[in-house]
């Protein structure tokens, strides 16, 4: 692949916005625009609705998006993580099925990994699948799943071997939701949302061309998702956006969050908003307080420091230089922030954070952010889980001994 | 990049999240160097004596990798790098725990010269420096250990055309061998200058104090009716505030060195010693600590490049974050220092054992330049909050 660069990039990416960005369209018709031309996700493959850039050039295309006021794809969710285990380990024929309406958010995704009795502890799934010879038949149920009552599909871990060991038995679908077989009921979270849901199957079908890579090979590709969701998680927001917002498309698109991205609207206060922190302790006169302003200065040293951590991490990938340490700690640099932040901001707010909704301070939001933020340390791999990780693969320190080896029928679980 | 006197390739435009092969490259040269010059052993018979550096060494690293100078313009001897290649140094140093007179000379004194100076004082004062053939101190301390400029009580007055300086002057690093003095004091009128002055001229008397950090020499300096010559102009307020900025920088980045040598070691410690038929580092107990120390210490070395970075291309917001980095440095490097003795066990607490050179390291370096706290507040008034 030739190289190409940040220049050649910016100036094909500003002249194709300046032909064909325009507010007037549907945007339904300018997602298939970007699928079309490979802009809207322009690190996926040529010939898979994308331009086979660099991912450190990205960020030159989001920007020149941004500045041209220009819709992207659909931000967030769980279509980009499944797109990205399809790019890796799909058929043609599930790529050509999925990856343009993931694009243009036609479909969405869920995530249907964990279940009552098996969360940190993914490969000890129980729900089953069996081949009735013409489809999958899937019986059991899943928990936690975020978007499940929006979703058109979810992506699958069911066990189709229990006499295999416990990691060997498992395989990887993509369900379609919608059918008669699959019941959804939300959950209501202690922050008062319900954007996940328990997902009850009884005999639901799936289709043998739905089967991601391999019968028993469902772990390694529940491996690539997980890898991809903690990358995801690193705390890098989209780019500003400025400008009216004025038309037609920017109307679609303000509906679209408003119902497919209503499940994650909560998650800003579950990052702990950091950048209302200054603001509020002016407003306060929080910003007084010598004990409060030494809480900022951690909390922002945190920030920052792990803001300059994930651009390490980038600025070496550019490099081609192996994933180093800096890699490895968003997801947990990301928890030690939020919980920071949710105690300045209860130092800053005093009394009134006892209140909630309306009667509390900027409509609601600080209530929001206390009652959320416990979510980011358990979401996508709990702390404890991102030490494992960080002491075994990065520190290389001796692994957990084992109990749960040998046939996985044998195997202690709740 | 491993010898002086070569310019910049190609001087830094704006903050750059990873270090160029050149200076990875004369990382690990000066990594070798130190590897060799200064082992524990060297460390430990150096720290023992009462200069506190083997003359030897400071020839060679002054002459063959021209580290006094690294920062310094090349006009005046220097190597004609900035603020991320002094960091790297230090970074190197703090984690070889050399014992040698740099910080005092290179970082605090020669940064106050090029900040203050005339640029005839300049000429006549840094090539000594740069070469290593000088060794000096910045004496702004005073008995009460205030590291605020604007704290300094030390008098000095104008006397026959020139100025005297008197009191006392104390926690001055080097101060103790240093050829030359470069003094902050308090003119009538108010404002805080800068000046130098001989160690050995008349009116000076220098005490060696017994420092817990033993790789870090500190000295108290009598000053009585001691000529001494202005630095630059009468109003060094603002020269002196860069100076300890950029040694905020260079002391942050010379403390996540520290760090991850001590990270290092307590992760081999933990993969070797066995306890319940086991390597201890396979509790999740100790696991997750080395976990969360690495995590610490990535976070502390992000906040150290970047203030370097910002500081190479004044970025005018570096002086909050040279204050921010200082003091996320300083708590990484006592929490890792901490746990490391944690993880060794009894082992970690014995004179024999290597890990309390850093741990007093981590301690001397928490409070020179001013504690966290002192840092965290002026990171706030910085951002004007
Ligand atoms: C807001 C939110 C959204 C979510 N969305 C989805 C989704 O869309 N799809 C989906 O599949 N799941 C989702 N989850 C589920 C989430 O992935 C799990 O809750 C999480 O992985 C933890 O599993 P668990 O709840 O079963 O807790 P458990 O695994 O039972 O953990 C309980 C406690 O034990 C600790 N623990 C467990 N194993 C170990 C170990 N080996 N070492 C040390 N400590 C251990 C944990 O850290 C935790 O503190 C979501 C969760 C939340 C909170």
């Amino acid at each position: 692949m030739s190289k190409i660069s940040e220049a050649e990039v910016r100036a094909e990416v500003r002249q194709w916005l300046a032909e064909n960005w325009n507010t007037n369209l549907s945007l339904l018709e300018w997602r298939n625009k970007l699928a079309d031309s490979g802009w809207g996700m322009p690190q996926w493959p040529k010939e898979w609705y994308g331009r086979g850039l660099p991912v450190a050039l990205v960020r030159v295309v989001e920007e020149e998006f941004a500045a041209a006021g220009a819709v992207g794809v659909l931000r967030g969710g769980i279509g980009r993580l499944a797109a990205a285990v399809l790019l890796e380990h799909g058929t043609d024929y599930q790529k050509k099925k999925f990856l343009r309406r993931i694009i243009t958010a036609e479909d969405t995704w869920c995530q249907l990994f964990s279940e009552p009795g098996s969360g940190s502890d993914l490969a000890g799934a129980t729900t089953r699948a069996d081949f009735d010879g013409t489809n999958w038949i899937i019986n059991g149920q899943k928990v936690w799943t975020t978007s499940a009552h929006h979703a058109k599909y979810g992506t699958l871990l069911a066990r189709t071997d229990w006499d295999a060991p416990k990691h060997e038995g498992l395989t990887y679908f993509i369900l379609d939701l919608k059918q008669p077989g699959v019941e959804v009921r939300p959950l209501r979270q202690m922050n008062g949302h319900a954007s996940f849901n328990q997902v009850f199957f009884t005999d639901a079908k799936v289709p043998p061309e739905h089967l991601v890579s391999t019968v028993g090979n469902g772990w390694q590709v529940a491996v690539t998702t997980l890898a991809f969701e903690r990358r995801f998680a690193d705390g890098t927001g989209a780019p500003s956006r400025r400008g009216p917002r004025e038309g037609r498309i920017y109307e679609e698109e303000r509906a679209e969050t408003a119902t497919v991205m209503e499940p994650y609207k909560w998650y800003p206060q579950r990052a702990g908003r950091v950048d209302l922190v200054i603001e509020r302790a002016k407003e306060t006169g929080a910003n007084r307080d010598p004990n409060v302003r030494q809480e900022i200065a951690r909390l922002m040293t945190l920030a920052r420091s792990a803001e300059w951590t994930a651009r390490r991490a980038r600025a070496a990938q550019r490099q081609g230089k192996p994933q180093g340490p800096e890699g490895s700690l968003g997801k947990l640099a990301a928890s030690h922030i939020a919980r920071a932040a949710a105690r300045v901001h209860t130092m800053i707010t005093g009394t009134a954070a006892m209140l909630t909704g309306t009667d509390s301070p900027r409509g609601g939001t600080i209530a929001e952010i206390l009652v959320s933020v416990p979510a980011v340390s358990i979401a996508g791999g709990t702390d404890e889980i991102q030490r494992n990780i960080i002491a075994e693969r990065v520190l290389d320190l001796p692994k957990e001994p084992r109990f749960d080896t040998g046939p996985f029928r044998n195997v202690r679980r709740n | 990049m491993s010898t002086a006197n070569q310019p910049p390739s190609r001087p830094a435009q704006r903050i750059q999240y990873a270090f160029t092969e050149e200076q990875e490259q004369f990382r690990s040269t000066l990594r070798r160097f130190l590897e060799d010059k200064s082992p524990p052993t060297e460390v430990r018979r150096l720290m023992a004596t009462a200069e506190g550096y083997d003359p030897a060494v400071w020839r060679q690293l002054s002459e063959h990798l021209g580290l006094p100078g690294i920062h310094l313009p090349q006009e005046y001897g220097g190597a004609g790098f900035g603020m991320v290649e002094l960091g790297i140094v230090t970074e190197e140093l703090g984690r070889a725990l050399l014992c040698a007179p740099f910080f005092s000379t290179a970082v605090l004194a020669a940064n106050a010269i090029m900040n203050a100076a005339t640029e005839e004082q300049k000429a006549a004062l840094l090539p000594d420096l740069a070469a290593g053939a000088h060794l000096a101190a910045l004496a702004l301390t005073e008995l009460d250990g205030n590291w605020d400029p604007d704290a300094i009580q030390f008098r000095a007055s104008a006397s026959g055309g020139g100025y005297v300086l008197d009191g006392t002057k104390s926690y001055v690093v080097d101060g103790h061998i240093a050829n030359l003095l470069v003094v902050a004091a308090r003119l009538a009128g108010d404002k805080v200058a800068l000046f130098t002055t001989p160690s050995d001229g008349g009116g000076i008397t220098r005490e060696l104090l017994q420092s817990m950090d033993p790789t870090r020499k500190l000295a108290r300096i009598d000053f009585k009716s001691a000529r001494a010559q202005l630095l630059g102009g009468e109003d060094g307020r603002a020269a002196l505030g860069r100076t300890l900025d950029q040694a905020a920088v260079a002391l942050a980045n010379e403390m996540v060195g520290g760090a991850q040598k001590l990270l290092e070691s307590a992760v081999s410690y933990a993969k070797m010693r066995v306890q319940f038929g086991r390597p201890i580092g396979s509790f999740q107990a100790i696991k997750h600590k080395l976990a969360d120390m690495l995590v610490d210490v990535e976070l502390a070395k992000s906040a150290a490049y970047y203030a370097a970075q910002a500081a190479a291309v004044e970025d005018p917001e570096w002086p909050a974050l040279a204050s921010m980095a200082k003091a996320a440095a300083s708590d990484a490097y006592v929490r890792t220092a901490a746990e490391t003795i944690q993880i060794h066990g009894g082992i970690g607490f014995t004179w024999d054992n290597d890990t309390h050179l850093w741990f007093k390291r981590a301690k001397s370096s928490e409070v020179f330049l001013g504690q966290p706290n002192y840092h965290r507040e002026l990171l706030m008034q910085r951002w004007e909050v």
